[in-house]
Order: C-alpha cells, then structure tokens, then sequence
C-alpha cells in the first residue's frame, strides 16, 4: 500500500513540477479570462455613439424618442433646413439627420422617412435606428385610429405568460430546463474530455516506463498491479488538483472581473436584464452540491474505469506507438457511445435510452451527469443513482483486475505485437 | 557455509517453448556465480523468477533458509537487467531517492545510502542532471549504482560490463568483489567468458532450459581437460614419437602433446629425458572457458533455437 503511494506521488509531482502543467492549469484559464474581458469590453464600448438629429417638422414624434441604447442618441433639433443639417453632417458634428417633413402623412403608408448620413451605417445600427423609428410611428398610428389611451394601449402589448410546472411542485420553466441542460451537458461533456485526456496520459505513462525499460527495474521491487494503480491514483490526483485550480480561477476571476470593471459589468446586466437575471435565479436553483459531488465521484469513477483498461493497452505496446491506435479504438468506442446518448439524455432524462446509459458503467459518468442536472427526481430517481454508482464501482473493480493481468504479461513482454486475443488470453490465464 | 539460493526442480513453459525446464542449483553464501548460457537458453526466465517477477509453473526457491517471498525478501535483491532503463527526464538524485524507497528504505536510510555511494563513485555532481544528459557509460554506472545501494544480500548482474571504458570496468570489477567480501551474494550473467573466468568462483551452464554444467572454475575445467601439455625443449631429439601420447602440435622447439590413456605425464618428461634432451618448460593445457562453452552448445539446436510446441 505505502509503494502504491510512493508512486504515486512520484507520478504526481513529475507532472505538476513540469511547465506544461503551469501552463495549462493558471494560463489557459487566465487565456479565457482575457478573451472574456475583451469580448464584454467591447460589446459594451464597441461602438461610437452614432447622434442622428431630427428636425420634426411635422411634430411626429412629440419630441420623444426611445433612447435605451446608447449607441445611438436622437437629438431634436428646430429651424433647420436639409443645407444646414447636410452642412453639420459634413463637418462631423452630427453623424446623420433625419428630415421629416410637414405634409407627412402618419396615416397614409406612401411617404417615408429619409436617413441622411455622411458615411455608409453599419448594418446594426441601420436595423436599430429602423426599429426605433417605426415603433414609434406604429404607435402613433395606433393611438391615432382605435382612439385607445396611452395606458390601454401599454396593457394591450404586455402579454400573459405560459409557465410550465412539475408535479413536485417545482418550478419547471424554460429557464430552469434550458440550466439543467446546459449544466448536464457542459458537466457530462468534461467528463468525456477528462476520460480521453487523463486516460492516454495514463497509457502514455505506461509506455514510457515500457520502452525505457525501467518497468523490469521497478516489477523486481513491486508488484505490477502496484506499479499501475500508484500510476492511475497519482495521474487521477493530478487531474482533480487541475479541475479544482481551474475551478477556483474562473470563480476567482470572475469576481475579479466584476471588481475590476463594476460600470462595464452593470452596463451588461442592464442590457439583457431580464434575461441574465432569469438565468441567474434559476442557476441559483440548480442544487449544486449534488452536481459537484456526482460530479467528482463520475470523474473519479470513470477515470479509474478506463484508465487502467488505457493502462492495459500501454503495455501491450512496443517501440511504436503507432500499435496503440488500433488497440485505443474499442476503449474509446463506448466514450464516444456515452457522448451521443447524453446529448439525448439531456434533453429527455427519462427515456429508455437514458436510463440504461446512466446505469451502464461503460457510459454512466457520461450519461448520468446529464441527468443528474435535470435533479432529483425530476430527472433522475434515487433509487437509480445509487444503483448506477454501485454498477460503476462493480465496473471500475472489475476493469482494474482484467487491466492488472493484462499489465502484468504486457509489460515485460518485448518485441511481439499483442491483439486484442492475445491479450485476452493473459487476462483469462489462471495464476 | 549455507546456501544463499537454492532452486529446486525449477520450471516456467510459455506456450512455444519450455522456457525453464527442470532447473535445480545452489549458491553459497558470498560466492561469486556466474550464470552463462546462449541467447535464449532461459537465464533472464531464471533470474526474473529469482526476482520474483515471475512465478514458476513448478519448483520452489529457497532464499536464505526460508521458502521464497517475493513481496518480503524484494528488500534482500537488487537486479540490474540486461536492457538498462531509468526514467530519461527525472533527475539522478530524485530517482535514486525514488528507486531506493520503492525497494523499502526509508527516505532517510535511502539518502545517507545514495550520499555514500555517490561520493565513492565520484558521481555527486550528477545530482540535479537529468539521465538523458548522460553518456551510455555513465547510466551504466548509474544503474549498478542503484542496484546496489541498499546493500542486498543477493546481486543479480546481467551483463554489466557492456558499455564501459576499461578503466570504469575495473572499478565496478572492485565494488562487487567488495561487496562479495561484505557478504553479498552476486549472480553475474554474461556471454563473456574470460570475465567468467577471471571473477566468478562457481559457474552453471544453461541450454535450452536444462542446466548442462554446475561447479566451480577449476572443477569444470579439470572435466573437461583433454590431458594437453605443452612442452618447451632446448633442441628437438631425433626421436618424437612415444606410445605415451600423440603430437598434436610441432613448432621449432616446443611441443604440445596428448597423453595417452594410460600414461602419465612423468612418462613424457621421462621420453625425454633419456634422450638426454634439456627440458625448459613443461606445463599442462587446460580448456578455457570459452572452449567448453563451444563445445558444448556447438551441434545442439541453441543457435537456431526452434519455437515448437510444448507436449
């Protein structure tokens, strides 16, 4: 036991202590992080303010325009002429003007209104100053002809909403489904990463110590079994610091950001309230100690799972590692299997389908977060999650043993390629 | 003097070749063995069942008196392997440390144990390089450095002199009489007879998985001598033949003869000597090594070392 951690520590510390690791650990969240900052700073500051003046001569708008956006600022200005106005747009004082005339007839549909600009309008902007200007002429037209009052009109477009509920007396509105599945699938979908990236890291290792032939050193030591579980626990270790250090910097920085720019990030919220609000209340419900803990048993499971059936395959492998691509094909078949079910699962955590990819070691660290992040029991029964971690540690136990005698034979074994049969053979050989 | 090692009736078959097939010898404790055989003939099966990295199909060892435990006695066994290998990026002293632990010392013993080791090599410099920074020569010395360290009762040496300067050679040649002289038992598996000769006290000869030779240097050779002696005369008499034994080679003033059955070797001086023939030197031809090695493994099937099917 106390060998098994001598190596895994080793494993640990030569991987952390290496830059590669510094890099991908702080540097590619600190990456994103600056992605994200740029990507808000200029949505916010992205445009100039574009100022349109309009010279209302036929009072069509009551000297009142919408002015939400504060890209483009309405300025009503009075006695000016199409020479004077054109004059301003010339020397930059204004960027465009719009010239209504008296004889503009509200009700009719003929005449239109001119937008007079010194350079060419980016399409946005054109598709925001239209919005603004026809909303208000609708509306002037409304009050005009149904004889409505402001505030009748006001009632009339406010609409009723449909909400959707689930019998357990829990909210169940588009926001919350549209949370569950975006945290099921970004949850299930690292998952997926982590058992590729984690698991050929594993195999990657075994193949080193194969061809450098330090394994028959080591294996005159310590058992074989030893070797590749204070392999798989020392690499699984450094996955989970990586994952917790990612997580810290992203919720880290993210309150840096807030800090750091606190107008930029007000200006945001104040964009798409409603919207970031909704989903910030509804993320508030997502029960987030249940996903994280199922979160880090299904990493951890599924990590021990595939990883010592990668560690099986490294040390099958020869000097050339091309051999290990078409012994990796069925390990990395059923990973890609469990990614396709949980974009099913996602979206219906209760099919057929579901719930046998959540149950099935092979696919359930996949398939389960999916469901996990619907809640219990809306999208997952407890009866269920408890029998879907019971199968995975059955599973993990049983691939560990097949993967030890396939090791054990492998990696001492020079100069033949192994298949699939042979290593069979090892794994089923009595001893 | 109790035996280190004793193999009895040993036995590993893979599925094409009896690998193993029915080896029994012993060591003696503080002997220097060598274990000598073709490519193929089974030596690394053997050793990697001594290491207990592999378990026979048949047969026991018996490791210091008591019955073999691989997990318990790994502490007592330091193996060094034909093919070297360390990790190529970690650091000398780090896999030292890391090497030395994992036999079962604790970090402490481990460091005082590689501190002295380093110094007495002359390798303390090495310390924070990496093994891709050494030549082939120094990671020889590196790894026998590592096998030894713990200081075990029994050394396994595959080949260990490939690779090395004569000069570092010499001083890897005193380390393991030192530690024989300190009591550690030493296997020393080689092709290269005349080394055999020079260090090992006792040798065993495989082939094809059965054990065709065991004893010491002196005994092996006193079997197989031929009765050869070379004879060196001030001038050739007249006459050379003799009934006592047959000429097989002739040059200027010396002879090198066979004694017939029968004879011996005073009944040559004595041939001589009546011829009144001054006798300068007289000495016996013993085989070396090399030649029973030869003779032994020529016109069986080593070379070509057939797979077939185990019945």
């Amino acid at each position: 036991m106390n060998k098994i951690l001598l190596i895994a520590r080793r494993e640990f510390l030569s991987r952390v202590q290496k830059k590669t690791f510094l890099l991908t650990t702080i540097g590619l969240p600190l990456l994103i992080f600056v992605f994200y900052a740029m990507i808000i700073y200029f949505s916010v500051k992205g445009g100039d303010d574009f100022k349109i003046a309009i010279a209302d001569e036929a009072n069509l708008f009551n000297g009142r325009l919408d002015t939400k956006d504060n890209d483009i600022k309405f300025q009503f200005v009075q006695n000016e002429t199409a020479a004077s106005l054109t004059a301003q747009v010339e020397n930059k004082k204004i960027d465009a003007f719009v010239l209504v005339p008296k004889a503009f007839d509200v009700m009719g549909s003929k005449d239109s209104l001119q937008v007079v600009s010194g350079k060419s309008i980016g399409i946005l902007t054109r598709e925001k100053i239209q919005h603004r200007l026809k909303n208000a002429i609708e509306e002037k037209k409304l009050l005009a002809s149904s004889g409505f009052t402001k505030a009748q009109l006001d009632s009339v477009q406010k609409t009723n909403e449909v909400v959707f509920a689930s019998t357990h007396g829990k909210d169940d509105s588009e926001n919350k489904a549209g949370a569950s599945y975006a945290v099921g699938f970004i949850s299930g979908f690292l998952i997926y990463i982590i058992l590729f990236i984690y698991g050929t890291m594993v195999m990657r290792g075994v193949m080193e110590e194969k061809t450098n032939r330090i394994a028959e050193v080591i294996v005159s030591s310590v058992k074989p079994f030893q070797l590749m579980m204070g392999k798989i626990i020392g690499i699984g270790t450094v996955g989970l610091v990586q994952f917790l250090i990612w997580i810290v910097l992203t919720v880290g920085l993210r309150l840096g950001l807030a800090m750091l720019m606190p107008s930029l990030a007000s200006q945001v919220q104040g964009g798409q309230q409603s919207a970031i609000a909704g989903m910030l209340s509804v993320l508030a419900h997502v029960n987030w100690p249940l996903i994280l803990g199922c979160f880090i048993f299904y990493f951890l499971g599924g990590y021990f799972l595939y990883s010592s059936l990668f560690a099986a395959v490294g040390s099958t492998v020869n000097e050339d590692p091309q051999d290990a691509q078409s012994l990796i094909l069925p390990i990395s078949m059923p990973i890609v299997f469990a990614m396709v079910i949980m974009t099913k699962a996602v979206n219906d955590p209760n099919s057929s389908l579901a719930v046998f990819g959540s149950l099935f070691p092979l696919t359930s660290p996949i398939v389960m977060m999916a469901r996990i992040a619907h809640g219990i029991p809306d999208g997952v029964t407890v009866f269920q999650l408890v029998l879907s971690m019971a199968l995975l540690v059955a599973g993990f136990l049983g691939t560990t043993w097949l993967a030890g005698k396939i090791y054990r034979t492998g990696i001492l074994m020079y100069g033949k390629k192994a298949t699939w049969k042979t290593m069979m053979k090892w794994a089923f050989r009595k001893d | 003097m109790s035996n280190m090692l004793e193999l009895h009736n040993l036995k590993k078959y893979f599925a094409t070749q009896k690998a193993v097939d029915d080896i029994s010898f012993n060591l003696a404790k503080g002997s220097i063995f060598g274990l000598l055989g073709p490519n193929g003939a089974g030596k690394t099966t053997l050793i990697r069942m001594i290491t207990g990295i592999f378990y026979p199909d048949a047969g026991d060892i018996t490791f210091d008196g008591q019955k073999f435990s691989p997990l318990n006695d790994a502490i007592k066994i330091g193996y060094m392997p034909e093919e070297r290998g360390l990790y190529k990026k970690m650091k000398i002293g780090d896999q030292a440390l890391y090497l030395a632990q994992l036999k079962g010392l604790s970090r402490a013993e481990a460091m005082e144990k590689i501190k002295f080791w380093f110094k007495r090599l002359e390798m303390e410099s090495w310390w924070n390089k990496k093994v891709e920074d050494l030549s082939k020569g120094m990671s020889q010395k590196l790894q026998f450095v590592i096998t030894v360290l713990h200081e075990p009762k029994l050394i396994i040496l595959d080949e260990p002199f490939s690779g090395l300067d004569p000069v570092n050679a010499n001083l890897i040649k005193d380390e393991i009489y030192g530690l024989a002289q300190r009591g550690s038992t030493i296997i020393f598996s080689t092709h290269r007879m005349e080394q055999v000769e020079e260090i090992c006290d006792h040798i065993v000869l495989v082939n094809l998985g059965k054990k065709i030779l065991d004893g010491t240097v002196q005994e092996v050779k006193q079997q197989f001598k031929e009765n050869k002696f070379r004879i060196k005369l001030k001038q050739m008499p007249a006459n050379i033949a003799s009934p006592s034994f047959v000429v097989d080679d002739q040059q200027a003033n010396a002879l090198t003869v066979r004694i017939n059955e029968g004879f011996g070797s005073n009944d040559v001086l004595q041939h001589f000597l009546q011829q009144q023939v001054t006798i300068e030197a007289f000495n016996e031809i013993l085989p070396s090594l090399n030649e029973i090695f030869i003779s032994l493994v020529e016109g069986t099937k080593a070379k070509t070392r057939a797979f077939q099917p185990v019945e």
